[in-house]
């Protein structure tokens, strides 16, 4: 069997024990490669367990720059013996094994067609001297970097400089951890010189993006958006959005004159009390938001209903999980379209807003917080466990110094004392987004009562079937002002005139873009949109029905994106082929690939008979 | 429940406060409570406080949850934004609300029900974290609005028309106690002299102020088996205290006699005169109140009067450390945006 030989062009996946520290170092592995110029796209695959489990990490190194997964593994660092032989299983015919030979594996437990690489970790950091052994394990980590650093051929002024900006200020720690990177490199070059053929090769394909999470940028958005009060519990995968709002804050919002914080961050006793804290702030006319995920979008619906119908901003960032219940709790999916769009009892639609990448996490966290005010409802950010709690290369963030925050309307004292007519749920100006007070606005005008029950425009008490009716009419125009102002979709026209369409949403993003080129390569050829929100632009029901297939690429079981589309657009469900994607890892470009050839194919053939 | 429009609720109408206001402007809509309910009468209380403390109504908010009781903050201060929430949840809704704007001041209106059987949680969380506030809850025993059902505060052993309680009775003033609430008081709906007082205390506190208010339901649960009914109360009512506010405007005249009476000044300047019923009873021993409370109810006594106070008391702005400049709802772009530059900084470090 031939070695694989492959530059700027190959998968990497590291193979842990949770709690090992490896991490970072992992990590590390990943951002020389950046520095190098080469894209990555990486992902940490980690079971709900502090320490002992496996955990993986897999990164794709693309000179290409496709950054979905690519399936398939070429290079594994089978560091954890309890998953010895289903990591080996994983490896491509010709693909490379690196473990720690300390104790060497004994031949029966190795591939014939997979070249080993061993490194004597253990034995290695058994001679960095005046180590704890805590501190040891963790350098082990480090030795295999040194040791791939070599095989790979890393430029070595990279790995020093990113281990230099690791430790900055602490230089013994730098010391010590490139006497690990050394020790690793130099055991390689000796011992194993010319055995791997996958290199990496500096190049110029990774300009000024950055390397970022998604709950790390929506954290940041909500600074950047104008949040002051957050109220949250803890959940798996959206924990860190909270987590970074809070770093973010500590460092860019605290008052400089008098050290007090510009910010209020609660940890609730549970999702209901989360959302109500933001519902309550929401009321008295500051930015507010939570995190979570499922379970907690399952707790929160009596809430979301009571702000829909009290007409009330709320931001809430719903990173998706495997589920339904505990479900997969560390695992990605799109899962909660449906419970979300229709959240709450009685009739209710929401807006949701579907990011790509970090990037956009940033950019539509941000302008959820104009989007609940200027429509005076909840508005959902729906990330997932993909973008959210792994580390994407996408743009840089972007913010425009002259944008305003619209605050929506809110009557103000001034205009109350002009004599402005003032009725809580009175559409004034025909958008079907009526003005508020804030309390305390003034001494005897503009006081308002707000309830779940049914209201008349001046939020009087009415169990009057017409009153409900006008009020739940006005809310369903409201939503079509909501339309005109959520993200567009994105069109992508196909090269060649086509009757066939694709449309997809949020992390499925880049694998799609490979997918789309790989198919194109091969003559097929389909126009795709991106949806960007819900309520659907007139757009989307347009782009379906100027094709005769459409594909609705989604990471759920019961294509919930394509029935939402069925059921609000009105399209006829025959036109749509689901293109679906649930077992928890991410979608690959290689799936959609093939799923959409195949139905094509199929077609074509019955077509041709 | 009655459906008979009842007058506004009566109140001596030419009295003016400081603010030149009459009880007329911290008046609401007409009540829709049955004519004898407890509820209306806490309104009336809270009306007569806020009067007498000259408060200028909309700088009130008042919350609630889902319940008759929760459904008063409609009938009294109709100058100030009410906000009739969820069931059991008014406490979470009020913490935001505050966090918003911690210069209002916020009134907390539940049921025993919404309160101590669907709220509980709630209910104790929103005390342990001081947030500053009076948090009323109007204790009758049942569940007035679904047509009496037992509550979680019901007797053991108390009868509805189809069933026993067989389930003990949660204590909420104990339980705040535990829970770290700093200003804790129970009164009776019947008892406006000392009620008004305790509220007007409450409002002057800076902290989590919770007041238990017995308040009887006449159409579930004023027979004369309950001990939330109008005839029990009146007769095993103990109270320990009897509270006066001094505001800090008014001057401190009369003397008493020493060892009798206790003056503690608040966080606003105020001044709470305790006038002593009880010679034992501290108000500042949180563990002694807790057991005095227990052996009081296990003689079939009441206790009332302002039950525990710490005028030092920390609020969860306090804690959170945030800023006092302006109300976080008041804070704008300048405040709040870092901007391009500073996003620039940050990109660079995810290189
Ligand atoms: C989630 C939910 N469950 C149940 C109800 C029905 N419900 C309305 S009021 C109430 C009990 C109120 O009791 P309490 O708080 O003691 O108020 P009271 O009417 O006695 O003053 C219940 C169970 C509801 N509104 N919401
Ligand atoms: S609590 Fe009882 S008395 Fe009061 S309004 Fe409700 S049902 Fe009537
Ligand atoms: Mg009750």
């Amino acid at each position: 069997m031939q070695p694989l030989a492959a530059t700027n062009d190959f998968v990497v996946k590291f193979a842990n024990i949770n709690g090992s520290g490896s991490a970072s170092a992992n990590e590390l592995f990943a951002r020389c490669i950046l520095r190098m110029g080469v894209p990555v796209a990486s992902r940490n695959i980690f079971p709900s367990n502090i320490q002992g489990l496996p955990t993986w990490y897999e990164v794709r190194v693309s000179g290409e720059g496709w950054l979905g997964r690519r399936g398939g593994v070429d290079m594994m660092v089978a560091m954890n013996p309890q998953t010895w032989d289903k990591d080996m299983a994983e490896v491509e015919p010709g693909g490379y094994v690196v473990y720690d030979s300390t104790k060497p594996m004994p031949v029966s437990r190795f591939r014939e067609d997979v070249t080993v690489l061993g490194v004597p970790l253990t034995l290695l950091s058994n001679t960095l001297e005046g180590t704890l052994p805590r501190e040891r394990q963790l350098l082990k980590n480090i030795i295999y970097l040194g040791a791939l650093s070599s095989l790979l051929d890393f430029d070595p002024a990279v790995v020093e400089g990113l281990i230099g900006n690791q430790f900055k200020g602490k230089d013994k720690l730098i010391a010590l951890n490139m006497k690990a990177i050394k020790l690793g490199h130099d055991y390689a070059a000796e011992h194993l010189a010319g055995k791997c053929q996958l290199k990496v090769e500096n190049a110029d394909m990774v300009g000024d993006r950055i390397f970022i999470g998604g709950n790390d940028a929506a954290g940041l958005g909500a600074v950047y958006g104008g949040a002051t009060v957050c109220a949250w519990y803890p959940i798996t995968p959206s924990t860190s959005v909270a987590e970074s709002f809070s770093k973010h804050c500590k460092a860019l919002r605290v008052d400089p004159e008098s050290g007090q914080n510009n910010f209020a961050i609660v940890q609730a006793e549970d999702e209901i009390a989360a959302i109500g804290m933001v519902i309550g702030a929401g009321w008295n006319g500051a930015r507010s938001f939570t995190a979570t995920s499922g379970p907690g979008i399952s707790l929160m619906q009596e809430f979301f209903g009571l702000a829909y119908s009290a007409e009330i901003p709320a931001v809430i960032i719903d990173i998706q999980r495997g589920g339904p219940s505990t479900g997969m709790p560390t695992r990605t999916q799109q899962s909660d379209i449906l419970s979300v769009a229709y959240a709450s009892h009685g009739d209710t639609k929401h807006v949701m807003l579907f990011p790509e990448d970090p990037h956009e996490s940033f950019e539509f966290a941000a302008q959820a917080f104009d989007l609940a005010e200027r429509l005076q409802t909840p508005i959902f950010v729906m990330m997932d466990l993909d973008i959210g709690m792994n580390d994407w290369l996408c743009k840089p963030l972007h913010w425009d110094d002259s944008r305003k925050y619209d605050r929506g309307k809110i009557m103000t004292r001034e205009m109350l004392e002009a004599g402005t007519e003032f009725g809580r749920y009175l559409d004034v100006d025909g958008d079907a987004v009526p003005f508020r007070t804030l309390p305390g606005v003034h001494p005897t005008k503009g006081a308002y009562f707000t309830r779940g029950s049914s209201h008349d425009a001046y939020a009087r008490y009415s169990e009057e079937g017409s009153v409900y009716i006008d009020i739940t009419q006005r809310l369903l125009r409201k939503f079509e002002t909501a339309k005109t102002l959520v993200p567009a979709p994105v069109l992508r026209p196909a090269k060649a005139p086509t009757r066939w369409g694709a449309i997809y949403f949020g992390s499925s993003s880049v694998a799609m873009d490979e997918a789309m080129e790989t198919l194109e390569e091969h003559g097929l050829h389909l126009d795709t949109l991106r949806v960007r929100a819900f309520p659907f632009a007139d757009e989307v029901a347009e782009f379906v029905r100027a094709h005769d297939q459409v594909f609705v690429v989604e990471q759920n079981r019961d294509a919930q994106l394509q029935k939402l589309l069925i059921t609000e657009c009105g399209l006829e469900p025959s036109r749509f082929v689901s293109l679906l994607h649930y077992d928890g890892t991410p979608i690959t470009a290689r799936y959609i690939t093939g799923m959409i050839a195949g139905r094509m194919a199929t077609i074509r053939k019955d077509a041709a008979e | 429940m009655t459906y008979i429009a009842k007058p506004k609720l009566h109140h001596k109408a030419i009295a003016v406060n400081a603010l030149g206001f009459t009880h007329r402007d911290y008046e609401g809509r007409i009540s829709t409570l049955c004519a004898g309910c407890g509820h209306d009468s806490i309104s009336a209380a809270l009306i007569q406080a806020c009067f007498e403390l000259s408060i200028e109504p909309h700088r009130v908010a008042k919350l609630s949850g889902i319940g008759c009781s929760s459904k008063t903050p409609d009938y009294f201060l109709g100058q100030s934004h009410g906000f009739n929430s969820v069931h059991g949840r008014m406490p979470s809704v009020l913490t935001g609300a505050n966090l918003a704007n911690r210069d209002l001041i916020y009134l907390g209106v539940s049921g025993d029900g919404d309160s101590a059987s669907i709220g509980l949680g709630q209910f104790a969380h929103c005390l342990r974290r001081g947030v500053n506030m009076v948090y009323i809850c109007e204790n009758n025993g049942v569940y007035g609005l679904t047509k009496g059902q037992f509550s979680a505060t019901a007797d053991k052993g108390s009868r509805s028309k189809t069933a026993v309680n067989s389930d003990s009775p949660i204590d909420l003033v104990s339980m705040a106690l535990v829970l770290g609430a700093s200003f804790v008081a129970r009164s009776f709906s019947g008892d406006k002299k000392q009620l008004v007082p305790l509220l007007k205390a409450a409002i002057a506190h800076r902290g989590s102020a919770i007041l238990d208010v017995i308040s009887p339901c006449i159409q579930f649960n004023n027979n004369p088996q309950s001990t939330k009914s109008y005839d029990y109360v009146r007769a095993h009512d103990e109270a320990v205290n009897a509270v006066d506010l001094i505001e800090p405007r008014e001057e401190i005249t009369v003397d008493y006699a020493p060892g009798t009476v206790e003056e503690v000044r608040q966080h606003d300047g105020s001044v709470i005169r305790l006038a002593k019923l009880h010679p034992d009873y501290d108000p500042h021993d949180r563990v002694a109140a807790i057991s005095y409370l227990q052996e009081r109810h296990r003689a079939g006594e009441i206790v009332t009067g302002l039950l525990y106070l710490d005028p030092e008391a920390k609020d969860l702005h306090d804690n959170l450390g945030t800023t006092a400049k302006a109300p976080l709802n008041q804070l704008g772009e300048k405040d709040l945006c870092p901007g391009s530059k500073t996003l620039e900084k940050i990109n660079a470090r995810y290189r």
